[in-house]
């Protein structure tokens, strides 16, 4: 169970909000000089105002465009603990289930929650509340394996930890 | 059956559908400068499984910020050269061209294979009959690792082309026209596959639509080879398409998106007279042959715009080579244009061409996000090469078919 205050988002935030392109090459070395720039152009100072465990809502598309990794990862970073969404990008959503963000597919939360609002992500379970507003919506639950993926940080911590892929190869 | 269903279906020894999720093998792997640096630190650092890499086709392209602009880039580019030769995956170096492009018109990919590349604009692969998918990093790097991938298996939308596109009228405003369309979430999530005239569009044009399924917000979109299709059409059951789409190629006019997203979509002659400082003609967008050539049949004999830069960067080193052997070269310098290497610089705001505050650009490229080439308040309009061109030449967003 993840629980957060809401960030609300619109639609349409793409990974160069979350981490403008431009940062990929001046801060190349190290991921963690990018943080000051995360979310800037959305939410100035963002990174100064998220508090670990917030959860971010936004509306259609969230993370449309690049496939660089270092939009879900430095929103985790930053201390987003879960990202709930009516759409996402294919690629950051892979993305994130990769690196151990838990991403939600939500129709109705994405409407009526507000920032500030507590939610709760039962990710098994596939249930999303919005405690503040008493609203509560059954979400697609994850396939097991995306929930371990997801349970131990990332693929990578997986293959770490398990000493293998959690699919078969046949 | 959809041909995405096909070919997996095909390559697994079972009938796939929709939903299911699977867990398929990877004949081509790539990266680039941008994302190789966290796919080396991923195989390297963090899964140690260096040994099991190369059971697939892999390459490294230096594309992004090449030839290296800063320090910090010519590291990541010195890191890539050290990593391929070390583990026997194949690079492009700088000044070879664009990934995507080079992945094409190298025959590193073919119909009914399987392709990753970590970038989001590998979807381009598409139009040589291949299941490409852009993914990030760690993807590509268990790709690398492991020979496989994880796909869940998505639904189909067929976009059947019909008739034959009007003078000055290019594959770009086709894409363009697609993302403006009002139901164009009918693309989020699904596979696009072409059907229909499809000479019409031509390779080059095929391949611009395919690049731009990323923006359509599709996972990816395919060319079924010719004869492929009607050879097994009828002889597999499963699911159907779950949309159709027709485009009357007739109706399609000069389109351009406008700032600050690519679902603004507008007709060109609904901005036209937009003052504009820089065109840049180029990427895995629009930097092949078919583009040079448009633009110099409308440079031939004139001058870009006094008071405009005007950038034109071939996708490829072949595709500078050919230019330059059909005289396309010699136009677009005679008439002012400053022409660039082959990289993805000026498209991703890496190097060349960056935009300054308030500036204005027409770009043949696929995204125009704030600051995607410059300073967030930077403006950029998405057009064909024909258009960007028109514009570069009167200074201002131009209808193409003035210079018919």
């Amino acid at each position: 169970m993840i629980r957060g205050r809401a960030i609300k988002l619109g639609d349409d935030i793409s990974t160069d909000h979350i981490i403008s392109g431009k940062y990929k090459f001046e801060f190349i070395d190290d991921i963690s000089k990018m943080i000051p720039h995360v979310l800037e152009d959305v939410i100035p100072e963002f990174y100064k105002k998220v508090s670990k465990g917030d959860i971010i809502v936004a509306g259609r598309n969230f993370g449309k465009g690049s496939s660089r990794e270092h939009a879900p990862r430095l929103l985790k970073m930053v201390g987003i603990s879960a990202v709930v969404a009516k759409s996402f990008g294919f690629i950051f959503y892979r993305n994130s289930v990769n690196i151990g963000l838990p991403v939600v597919k939500a129709k109705v939360i994405p409407d009526t929650a507000e920032s500030g609002d507590v939610i709760e992500v039962d990710l098994a379970r596939g249930i999303v509340r919005d405690i503040t507003k008493g609203v509560e919506e059954k979400v697609p639950p994850y396939p097991p394996e995306f929930l371990e993926v997801i349970s131990e940080g990332g693929i990578v911590e997986y293959i770490k930890k398990r000493g293998g892929l959690p699919w078969s190869t046949r | 059956m959809p041909f995405i269903e096909r070919l997996l279906s095909k390559r697994l020894g079972k009938e796939v559908s929709p939903g299911d999720m699977v867990f398929v093998p990877v004949d081509l792997v790539y990266a680039h400068d941008g994302t190789a640096p966290l796919v080396i630190e991923v195989v390297v650092n963090e899964l140690k499984l260096e040994k099991r890499l190369a059971r697939n086709k892999a390459f490294f392209f230096i594309d992004h910020a090449s030839p290296a602009p800063t320090l910090a880039a010519a590291s990541v580019h010195k890191k890539m050269r050290e990593f391929a030769s070390r583990f026997g995956i194949g690079l492009f170096d700088a000044g070879e061209g664009i990934s995507h492009q080079l992945v094409i018109e190298s025959g590193l990919a073919g119909p009914g294979e399987i392709v990753v590349g970590a970038d989001s604009h590998t979807p381009t692969v598409g139009v040589t009959g291949a299941l490409a998918l852009g993914l990030g990093s760690t993807d590509v790097a268990v790709a690398l690792s492991y020979g496989y991938t994880w796909f869940t298996v998505p639904e189909t939308v067929e976009v059947v082309l019909m008739g034959t596109l009007k003078h000055m009228v290019m594959g770009k405003d086709v894409a363009l026209w697609l993302l403006g369309l009002k139901d164009v979430e009918k693309f989020h999530g699904r596979v696009i596959e072409y059907a229909g005239d499809l000479q019409a569009i031509g390779l080059d044009g095929l391949a611009t639509l395919t690049n731009m399924s990323t923006e359509m917000m599709a996972v990816t979109s395919v060319v079924p080879p010719e004869g492929l299709r009607e050879q097994t059409n009828g002889s597999w059951m499963g699911s159907d398409y779950v949309d159709e789409i027709s485009v009357q190629l007739d109706e399609v006019e000069p389109m351009v998106a406008r700032p600050p997203d690519v679902f603004n979509v507008a007709p060109v002659s609904s901005v036209e007279g937009v003052e504009v400082d820089q065109v840049f003609i180029g990427s895995c967008t629009n930097g092949r042959l078919e583009d040079m050539e448009v633009a110099a049949k409308i440079a031939r004999g004139r001058r870009v715009k006094s008071g405009v830069r005007c950038i034109v960067a071939p996708a490829s080193r072949k595709v500078l080579l050919e230019s330059l052997d059909r005289g396309y070269i010699d136009i677009l310098l005679k008439a002012g244009c400053i022409l660039s290497p082959p990289t993805c610089g000026p498209c991703v705001g890496a190097h060349m061409g960056l935009l300054a505050e308030g500036e204005v650009a027409v770009s043949t490229t696929n995204r125009n996000f704030p600051g995607r080439m410059g300073h967030r308040k930077s403006e950029v309009y998405l057009a064909s090469p024909a258009t960007a061109m028109a514009s570069a030449l009167t200074g201002r967003i131009t209808d193409p078919r003035v210079f018919a």
